[in-house]
């Protein structure tokens, strides 16, 4: 490496309570360099990065940062301000910005002296525009930031870190809730931005995105380094073992004989307000030891489908059968009883309540069964008993079955609904974007689930808008544009790929 | 006919604005609580202080502006009880506050009777008079209505374009408003949300108690129990009124000085048809209906009543 070294973890260390989020890492950053840090969810990513940037203190270990003069000075741990005047940017994965002020008040907070008589929005407002002008991260400065879209508002993250002059950028997850087209806009700025000598520390689990544009990667895993390889070197199998651990196990797939309908739509009509909320005339069965894969451009009705599925909205129109059975109520609970499990496709939002046990919201959905619920209260042992069984088998893991579920990382809080709703021994799965988000180990464990229930004798409707995860788990392809549902009679990307534009193929 | 001459008469403009000033500075100070994101509810009680440790002052010989001080001072004070119970203890706003409202009323009550304890009419100070300005106070119509207030008004719409300036136009400003909208953000720029909050409660809190202090200071010379009667409460209201803007804030309190003005007024002119509760009811329910008119679009600070911890996130 010719250029010189600006960053240096050493063995950092920190332990929250009796789990260990980072063992004795030591990581180096040179000048301009992209640097990757891969691990699975829960490996310790963002804790680092939180240490590095003094959000956490961290139990033992040292950073050291350049100056500018590119002498190597220790960095006070624990204290933002210290990285910042070090000159690291962070952009969390939540964004840090104010949604009712604008753009550049977002930029110009915390860079001047608060008792300054007035600010000199001026002179900020021209340093800004030469940053957007160097890099090409376009932002609107005077929106407020409320309005602005999600790649925008990322934008203006990385800009307020430029313009307090970041010399090393930290981006976690960015092109988590991006579009294609927006990560690759980012991909561009960043390669912009190394070139002015900018150096970048890039956490991701997507190995594509990866590989395609850092210059070296450091793989965590519980907590500790188990890697480091410059890219050029790598590709995705050797990735992907340091990451779990081994080879990733490929979902096995044996054929299953279809079995009776589980799931019936009659020419289903749902008048929404718009064509994501639409359905048209839609006709679809799903048998037992079957997965019936939605695919998709999102936006085109597969909201409706997994809200009437789910029970949220009822038809204008048509009809719909459980396991032979006429639904008349269109709520909830009636599609608990009918037998649907459901996986929403918002886990965070809709797949768990927050603020009550991990516990709690395993048996959320079975109040009424007498197990749990005994003369109008409910049975607590069973219930934490129930809890530690269902963590133990389907591995969910976090600061205990007592905590918060929000305290859980995505793939946890996926792997307790799937606990939750594969207890219930469901006639039919409704899975909707069961994998979005998630790391490469918990994904499969979602697929090996899935399919181990269709084994069982469950039905599964599968609405996902990633093409290959559909092409990988279903029996039969159906593909939804604009409300209607076509079938596929082709496993062929290219084909399916057109009928989600809307043609006939 | 009369409610036409009741509406072009100075008096009535006058008594607008002056029944207005404690609004103004109670609407203020709540109002930069609420944009750091802590609702104050102890306001109702730091007016009763205020009114009352401005008044004792002045009677114990610090002079009005010295009273007035002192008023703040107290106020300042109840603001730092609220700002630890509510910023780094994340207690709830709501309790915390209607706890200061009953805490600081019963001390007042309590310190003027022990002061003055055999006392049936209390001592009377020498308040603020309306300034008599030369040429200007003399102009018609605006002369009596603008030119004849005293120095407590005039110091009230200052502070208005005070506030004003602060909140929108320096880096102090747009600090407090990004803690009362997202922490975090503020946080992650190595702003003290802690230190924003206290300073912007205890600030809050001496402007609260100035519009306390206008009523035993300028508009009575007197503490009376009870002279306080819920103006705290409306400036809650007027807060959300203004969506949380200082401008709109005076335009709030005028319009209730208006109302107040107006209806004392009829009073005197058709009170023998109607009942006089109808008269003192009617700003209240003018000030609901503006809400509910003005209210729904009204831009909440997102972080308000939300607790921050620092190192949770």
């Amino acid at each position: 490496m010719p250029e010189p070294v600006i960053l240096t973890l050493s063995n950092l260390s920190k332990r929250f309570g009796s789990v260990v989020a980072n063992d004795a890492v030591s990581i180096d950053l040179h000048r301009g360099e992209v640097l990757s840090l891969l691990g699975e969810n829960g490996a310790g990513k963002t804790t680092l990065m939180n240490m590095l940037f003094g959000h956490y203190v961290p139990d033992s270990g040292s950073i050291e940062v350049a100056d500018i003069s590119g002498k190597m000075q220790p960095l006070t741990l624990g204290h933002p301000q210290a990285a910042l005047e070090a000159g690291i940017g962070m952009v969390h994965q939540h964004f840090t910005l104010a949604e009712n002020l604008t753009a550049l008040d977002n930029i110009l907070l915390g860079s001047e002296s608060l008792f300054s008589w007035r600010h000199n929005r001026k002179a900020a407002r021209k340093k800004v525009s030469q940053i957007i002008e160097r890099t090409g991260l376009a932002a609107p400065l005077d929106e407020r930031v409320g309005n602005l879209s999600v790649g925008e508002r990322q934008r203006v993250e990385i800009l307020k870190a430029l313009f307090h002059d970041a010399r090393i950028l930290v981006l976690d997850e960015p092109t988590a809730v991006l579009t294609p087209q927006e990560a690759d806009t980012l991909f561009e700025n960043i390669g912009a931005m190394t070139k002015d000598g900018l150096s970048v520390i890039f956490i991701s689990h997507k190995l594509r995105e990866v590989l395609a544009f850092s210059h070296r990667i450091a793989v965590l895993r519980h907590g500790k380094k188990v890697g480091e390889i410059a890219t050029a070197d790598a590709d995705e199998r050797v990735i992907a073992r340091m990451m779990v651990g081994a080879d990733t196990p490929t979902t096995p797939r044996d054929t299953q004989k279809p079995g009776a309908p589980v799931l019936e739509l009659n020419n289903i009509t749902v008048k929404g307000k718009n064509m994501r909320t639409s359905l048209r005339a839609v006709n679809l069965t799903v048998h037992a030891h079957e997965v019936v894969g939605i695919a998709g451009v999102s936006g085109n009705g597969q909201s409706a489908l997994a809200q009437l599925v789910s029970g949220l909205i009822s038809p204008d129109g048509g009809e719909m059968q459980v396991d032979g059975q006429r639904i008349s109520k269109f709520t909830p609970p009636a599609m608990l009883n009918a037998g649907i499990g459901r996986i929403p496709e918002d886990r965070h939002h809709d797949g768990v309540i927050g603020a009550m046990s991990v516990a709690e919201n395993l048996i959320i959905e079975r109040l009424q069964d007498p197990a749990i619920r005994k003369r109008g209260f409910l049975q607590q042992k069973y219930i934490q008993d129930n809890a530690k069984q269902l963590c133990k088998d389907y591995d969910v893991r976090g600061p205990g079955i007592d905590a918060d579920a929000r305290l859980l990382s995505g793939g946890n809080i996926q792997k307790l609904i799937l606990a939750r709703v594969f207890e219930c021994a469901p006639r039919l799965i409704l899975a909707n974007q069961p994998t979005r988000g998630l790391d490469l180990g918990a994904a499969n464990e979602v697929a090996r689930r899935l399919l181990e229930a269709r084994i069982r004798g469950a039905g599964i409707l599968l609405i996902s808008e990633d093409l290959d995860e559909v092409l990988a788990l279903s029996d039969r392809i159906m593909v939804i544009h604009d409300g209607h549902l076509v079938k596929a009679n082709t496993n062929d990307r290219e084909a399916i790929g057109l009928m989600m534009a809307g043609e006939q193929v | 006919m009369e409610i036409l001459q009741i509406l072009l008469s100075e008096s009535f403009w006058n008594a607008t604005l002056r029944i207005a000033t404690p609004l103004i500075f109670g609407v203020l100070g709540a109002l930069l609580c609420e944009k750091a994101g802590v609702l104050n509810l102890g306001i109702e009680g730091i007016f009763v202080a205020g009114a009352m440790a401005g008044w004792m002052a002045v009677w114990l010989g610090f002079g009005l502006w010295g009273g007035l001080l002192v008023a703040a001072g107290v106020g300042g004070f109840f603001g730092l009880i609220h700002a630890i119970l509510t910023v780094p203890l994340g207690l709830s706003q709501h309790v915390s506050g209607l706890g200061i409202t009953m805490f600081a009323t019963s001390v007042s009550y309590f310190t003027y009777r022990t002061a003055l304890p055999q006392v049936s009419s209390p001592p009377r100070i020498e308040p603020f008079r309306p300034l008599d300005i030369p040429i200007l106070s003399d102009l018609p119509f605006i002369g009596p209505v603008l030119f004849q207030q005293t120095a407590m008004t005039w110091l009230a719409l200052f502070m208005v374009a005070l506030v004003w300036w602060v909140l929108n136009r320096t880096p102090l400003g747009l600090a407090i408003r990004a803690v009362g909208d997202n922490p975090d953000a503020a946080d992650a720029q190595g702003l003290s949300v802690y230190g924003l909050r206290f300073g912007a409660i205890i600030t809050g809190s001496a402007l609260m108690a100035l519009g306390g202090a206008f009523l035993t200071m300028s508009a009575f010379d007197s503490f009376f129990f009870g002279m306080v009667n819920g103006r705290g409460w409306i400036c809650i209201a007027l807060v959300i009124f203004a969506s949380w803007r200082p401008g709109k804030a005076l335009i709030g309190a005028l319009l209730f000085g208006a109302f107040e003005a107006f209806q004392v007024r009829l009073q005197t002119q058709v009170g023998a048809v109607v009942p006089g509760q109808i008269f003192l009811m009617a700003p209240y329910v003018l000030s609901i209906f503006a809400l509910v008119i003005v209210a729904r679009r009204a831009e909440y600070p997102r972080a308000l009543l939300k607790p921050w911890f620092k190192g949770q996130r």
